[in-house]
């Protein structure tokens, strides 16, 4: 308890407000149907009746006040019998009890309306009108669609109004008939026929504004059931409030749940084709400027490749590779002279070093014998009186052998 | 192409589109393409803006044979 903020502690009466307010402002509580079977039925001198709709399940308490009873069909109430009851569910504050304030009741007996509504349901099921494999595909885009309902209903504007909005460029046929009463059915069955006679709508909407169960009670009829499976034409079903089922939804290729749904579920958006023209327009202009950028790299390529073709540009690279060649031979020319001169330098030095005259420089000196020249190095050469020459340095010297 | 629906408009536009981002042809019927595609996006355009949802009731004759009268 310490922990708890003492402001968001709600009173009791907070709590029911706020739970009645949530029973109020629900759209199927407020106009609901509920089967069961009556107990604990008490009626007052005030003249409200009081009782509860049980089921093998659950209970709910019912109050039928005297204003409502008088208003109603409703036959006198007694327990045990099975009825449907229609009205609203709210709290009833002081007893915090949540109630079905009831306006009408229908005998959900032997021979009443819901079981035959069950019978026929049954029988056409059992035929096979509601397999999921007679449903035909809806066209994705219908330029005619049929329209069977009444032409002064609230659900011809409406679905026109949505079409106008999401799909204009489809043409709508109507088929005009009656929704209710006692002829309402065989006026569907043939309205519908009609447009199959016609044959141009290519997708058919049978629809009907909300109203009480019996309001919408031609679409349970068997005629209207066969017409929707001898549709040569995929047939919508927009019949009623989201929590209305008839017959006629079960047979139908699409159920919706309101005109309004069964309108936009014929046709598509054009707000979906206007953003892809958008789209188309842009990959268009992204996908030219790509080609183009292509076509200019690839012009750019094959002006070089014309270009290295060309006799002048050919000619240039020859005369280039012509000089380039000279200097490289030139080059090679002057590396093998410099290496000749070298050598050249090497045997010089060598054949100077080898020079008699060098050694003569020295001191030494070249003895030859006159009579024949020849050079003496022996002394065996020599005999006394023999004539010879000296070379020194600079000069000869003659001389002659004493001993 | 003043005459094509929108179906068919837009149908050839897809193709225009697809045609072009794939790219191998010759510059003149790429600029085909991409003009035709703009032309086809602009007629498809100017169809949706102008659109007008159109109302007719059927009718029986007398043979009992279904015809259309305007609605309103």
């Amino acid at each position: 308890m310490l922990f708890i903020d003492a402001a968001s502690i709600l009173s009791v009466t907070q709590v029911s407000r706020y739970l009645k307010e949530l029973l109020d402002t629900d759209e199927i509580l407020q106009d609901v149907w509920v089967r069961g079977e009556i107990s604990d039925c008490k009626t007052y001198s005030s003249g409200h009746c009081y009782f509860k709709l049980k089921d093998a399940e659950a209970q709910l308490p019912c109050v039928f006040f005297k204003n409502a009873r008088l208003r109603s069909s409703a036959p006198e109430l007694r327990d045990g019998m099975a009825i449907a009851a229609n009205g609203r569910i709210s709290l009833y504050e002081r007893d915090g009890k949540m109630q079905l304030y009831v306006e009408n009741v229908e005998l959900f007996g032997e021979g009443d309306l819901f079981l035959r509504l069950e019978q026929l349901k049954t029988r056409l099921a059992a035929e096979g009108l509601f397999d999921d494999s007679r449903k035909r595909p809806l066209p994705s885009s219908p330029s005619i669609i049929g329209i069977v309902t009444s032409p002064e209903g609230a659900a011809l504007r409406d679905m026109l109004r949505v079409l106008r909005t999401r799909f204009p460029l489809a043409q709508v046929i109507l088929s005009p008939t009656l929704v209710q009463g006692a002829e309402a059915p065989a006026a569907i069955a043939h309205a519908l026929d009609l447009l199959n006679v016609h044959s141009e709508a290519e997708v058919v909407i049978l629809g009907r504004g909300g109203g009480s169960i019996e309001d919408l009670w031609a679409f349970n009829e068997e005629v209207v059931a066969r017409a929707i499976a001898r549709s040569r034409i995929p047939v919508i079903s927009g019949v009623g409030h989201e929590t209305d089922f008839t017959i006629a939804d079960f047979v139908a290729d699409y159920r919706a749940s309101t005109p309004t749904a069964a309108a936009a579920a014929a046709v598509p958006d054009i707000a979906e084709w206007r953003e892809k023209l958008l789209d188309f327009q842009q990959e268009l202009t992204e996908s030219i400027e790509t080609y183009l950028i292509d076509q200019h790299e690839q012009l750019g390529r094959t002006r070089r490749d014309l270009l290295r073709l060309d006799p002048k540009y050919q000619l240039e690279r020859l005369q280039q590779r012509l000089d380039d060649t000279s200097a490289l031979l030139q080059a090679r020319m002057q590396h093998i002279l410099s290496l000749r001169t070298e050598r050249l330098r090497g045997v010089a030095l060598r054949l100077h070093a080898l020079s008699p005259l060098l050694t003569i420089a020295r001191g030494f000196a070249v003895v030859r014998r006159d009579s024949d020249q020849s050079v003496v190095t022996s002394t065996q050469q020599v005999h006394p009186d023999d004539e010879l020459t000296i070379q020194v340095t600079d000069g000869h010297i003659h001389a002659q052998v004493k001993g | 192409m003043e005459a094509l629906t929108f179906e068919e408009a837009f149908e050839q536009l897809e193709a225009a589109v697809e045609a072009l981002q794939d790219g191998q042809m010759p510059l003149e019927h790429a600029l085909h393409y991409y003009e035709e595609g703009m032309k086809l996006a602009r007629h498809c355009n100017d169809l949706l803006e102008k659109a007008e949802l159109r109302v007719q009731q059927l009718r029986v004759t007398n043979e009992g044979m279904p015809v259309l009268e305007s609605f309103e």
